[in-house]
């Protein structure tokens, strides 16, 4: 079959790359070990110490780690999404980009909850939340959430890679018996006769069509956290949609940058193309106008009644004095520039499209802190205080090496992930080559747009 | 002051204060007489929770002392609210001269250093022609707590008294509630809590609120250890003006330790308010419009630190 002898070549290609560490590679691994330790380091001195080590005091009693949380959570629940839509539609080009996509949403939503984490004072308790759950409060709702997904996030993983592990397990490339037991062990007898085949795509398209729901359905629970409070800049009825483009704005941006990366680094020029850049970046237009659109309809309602707090709120975060380059830098950058960059045809290309999606991945950052620390600031009742460090918040080095210490986690699983598992999914990547080579055939050579 | 009216008010006074007093045991005693108790041969009248005048003889009185209160509340849980009860507050901005009596009375009460604050006194002015007021603030003990509603592992609860009480041996310290309540009245500890005076600290319990629990959340209680023990809160019998007025409202009745009034009489003569209506919460606190000051709001610079003047500059 030719499937099969072309997912051999595929193999034969990425193997080097997965069977064997360069020095390149490690010093990449214990740069972000360090960074990671630090963290870990961070981590000690916060749970021996408390919350006094952080800039969180009782005003703004949330910073940095649920902007963090809210950010990698999003990026989790985008390669599903994403993922799962692109799956749907059964757009043939998706196929190489299928395994970034579901690695993302793994691992962030192994990092996200972490940060959650690191909000709770009392760590020794956590496990009240299942003895004496209330189902009343959002926390409850968002833990059931997470859970959920990430039971979703990971059968999507693995469905998906099951036909990669089969291929694995029967290859000819020299690898140590135990990975190659593993390997059968995971392709749960798959040997791709046709009613295996037709059971997986069955599985695969529920999955996908259960995953779409799920995402928007814990993305809008993530908001209510904030949605279902009495404050200005919070208490807002678009929360719910605001947050899921937000996320998934987001996570395709990361989508791209982990694009560029691979590419770069694995050498997958080949299968990861300038055209899965465009279209990608079709996505992210289309996205930036969606949250552009989300993010000028809630500034301008709230601007335009001025009542007394969202007045004040919207002050703050226009003055330059306070929030204003953030707020100009997160609306700007972050929406504007990239559907300018990605939009006009004379701009774009690859460099463009993986700036754009740099800038707009920081940008959000900026923008969910921007959410979450002046609304803090911005209580009904004057502060009155004269503590300092209770009025206005700034992160400590602790909250800072933690945020470290998330990202360094995801560069970590996912170097590591990627020597396991190949980061172009072979079966699908050369079932799209077969594919394209037929209707090549068929038009006589003519090229074909691949956007199905 | 007229003599008789002055016994009159006195005894109301001493009635509720007994009254509170009494209501678990008393309402349980009077229901079973026939309980086999040394008889003191010695009554006292008391208004009932349904608010009429009954004779109890003292030995069926608990007069609880501060552990005892620690203790009872902890075979009690404290979840559970004083039967037939409704407490309400109502605070009267006209009196108030930031003298902070009731801070360092609460603060006192409860073990915790000056800087923390459970009952705050902030400076207030409504608009730019509006004069600026001292406004004290408790927890509102909402009957709609937004805070409650949060709580992921019911740490924070309602009671069936009215009181919104946290029990910190059970908080996680996830700050939700700290994020739900509109008028920032929780504080949280944030290293590990300076407790004041330990050794007079009564055993913890979520009536007592005290000694601290590091990484939790904490707040305004209304004292229901001291209203176990038929005493007013603290911060009720320390404010020189009178300016807070505690009672129930199931009898109808506050007071301020001086002077006893119909808690609807009061509300309707003065044109009682609750803070931010709008909002839904529905306090169970009470504010008399500051018509009528009894100081000027200058008073309260006074006694004041060049810090905590600090502290109103955005006002003046
Ligand atoms: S004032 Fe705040 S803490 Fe107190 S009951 Fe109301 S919402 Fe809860
Ligand atoms: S901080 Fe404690 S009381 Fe507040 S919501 Fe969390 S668990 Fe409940």
């Amino acid at each position: 079959m030719n499937i099969e002898k072309t997912s051999k070549s595929l193999l034969k290609e990425f193997w080097p790359q997965m069977s064997k560490w360069t020095t390149r590679e490690l010093i990449w691994l214990g740069f972000w070990g360090i960074i990671f330790l630090v963290g870990l380091y961070a981590l000690y001195v916060q749970i021996v110490e408390g919350h006094v080590v952080t800039g969180m005091r009782d005003h703004v009693i949330w910073g940095v780690y649920i902007v963090n949380f809210i950010f990698f959570i999003g990026i989790g629940y985008t390669g599903a999404i994403v993922g799962g839509l692109l799956h749907l539609f059964d757009a043939e080009w998706r196929k190489p980009l299928m395994r970034i996509a579901a690695l993302m949403t793994v691992i962030s939503v192994i990092i996200g909850p972490l940060y959650i984490l690191l909000c709770i004072g009392r760590l020794d308790r956590l496990y009240y939340l299942f003895i004496y759950p209330r189902l009343q409060s959002p926390i409850i709702w968002d833990v059931v959430a997470v859970m959920t997904f990430l039971v979703g996030g990971i059968l999507f993983l693995y469905l998906l890679a099951i036909r990669d592990f089969a291929i694995l397990s029967r290859s000819e490339e020299t690898m140590p018996a135990w990975r190659r037991k593993i390997y059968l062990f995971m392709s749960a007898g798959f040997i791709n006769t046709r009613m295996q085949r037709h059971d997986l795509k069955l599985a695969l398209n529920v999955l996908s069509l259960l995953l779409i729901p799920t995402v928007i359905i814990v993305s809008s629970v993530l908001s209510w956290i904030f949605g279902m409070t009495l404050r200005p800049g919070w208490h807002s009825t678009i929360f719910g949609p605001y947050f899921v483009l937000a996320a998934v704005y987001t996570g395709t941006g990361v989508l791209v940058l982990l694009m560029y990366a691979f590419r770069k680094l694995h050498n997958l020029g080949a299968y990861i193309q300038e055209r899965h850049f465009v279209y990608v970046g079709y996505m992210l237009i289309a996205m930036a106008a969606g949250y552009g659109y989300f993010t000028f309809s809630e500034y301008l309602t709230d601007w335009y009644t001025s009542e007394k707090w969202n007045a004040e709120l919207i002050h703050k975060l226009m003055d330059l004095n306070q929030y204003g380059w953030m707020f100009y830098f997160a609306n700007f950058a972050g929406i504007l520039l990239p559907i300018l960059l990605i939009g006009i045809p004379k701009f774009r290309s690859i460099n463009t499209i993986t700036f754009s999606a740099a800038l707009l991945v920081i940008a959000m950052w900026f923008k969910r802190y921007l959410i979450i620390v002046p609304t803090l600031e911005t209580p009904l009742l004057p502060m009155q205080d004269i503590r300092p460090e209770y009025v206005n918040y700034s992160a400590t080095w602790v909250e800072w090496a933690l945020t470290g210490a998330g990202i360094a986690m995801f560069m970590i699983l996912f170097k590591v992930a990627s020597k396991y598992i190949p980061i172009v999914p072979i079966w699908e990547t050369s079932e799209m080559i077969e594919k394209e080579k037929q209707t090549k055939a068929a038009t006589n050579g003519q090229p074909q747009p691949s956007l199905s | 002051m007229d003599n008789s009216n002055s016994k009159r008010r006195n005894f109301i006074r001493t009635g509720l204060a007994l009254g509170l007093a009494s209501v678990a045991g008393a309402t349980k005693l009077l229901g079973e007489p026939d309980e086999k108790k040394p008889a003191h041969n010695h009554t006292v009248k008391l208004l009932s929770p349904d608010g009429e005048i009954v004779e109890v003889d003292t030995a069926d009185l608990k007069v609880e002392t501060h552990e005892h209160a620690g203790t009872m509340a902890r075979t009690i849980t404290g979840r559970e609210g004083i039967e037939g009860r409704k407490f309400v507050m109502v605070i009267d901005l006209g009196k108030c001269r930031n003298a902070r009596k009731c801070i360092v009375a609460c603060n006192k009460m409860h073990h915790i250093p000056e800087e923390k604050e459970w009952l705050q006194v902030k400076l207030m002015k409504d608009n730019e022609n509006a004069a600026p007021y001292w406004f004290p603030k408790t927890c509102f003990h909402c009957d709609n707590p937004p805070c409650v509603k949060v709580c992921p592992v019911d740490a924070t609860f309602k009671r069936s008294d009215g009181l919104v009480l946290i029990d910190n041996e059970r908080c996680i310290g996830c700050k939700f509630c700290m994020a739900g309540c509109p008028y920032s009245t929780r504080v949280f500890n944030w290293g590990e809590p300076e407790i004041t005076e330990p050794a007079t600290c009564p055993p913890y319990s979520p009536e007592s609120s005290t000694p601290s629990k590091h990484s939790t959340v904490e707040k305004c209680d209304f004292c229901p250890d001291m209203v176990r023990q038929g005493k007013l809160p603290d911060c009720v019998t320390a404010c020189p003006n009178g300016v807070f007025y505690f009672g129930d409202e199931n009898e109808d009745t506050v007071t301020n330790g001086s002077e006893t009034v119909r808690f609807s009489q009061l509300i309707k003569d003065k044109a009682g308010y609750r803070f931010m209506e709008e909002l839904g919460t529905k306090p169970r606190v009470y504010y008399l419009p500051p018509s009528n000051r009894m100081f000027p709001v200058e008073r309260g610079f006074k006694n004041l630190t060049d810090d905590q003047k600090a502290r109103f500059k955005d006002v003046q």
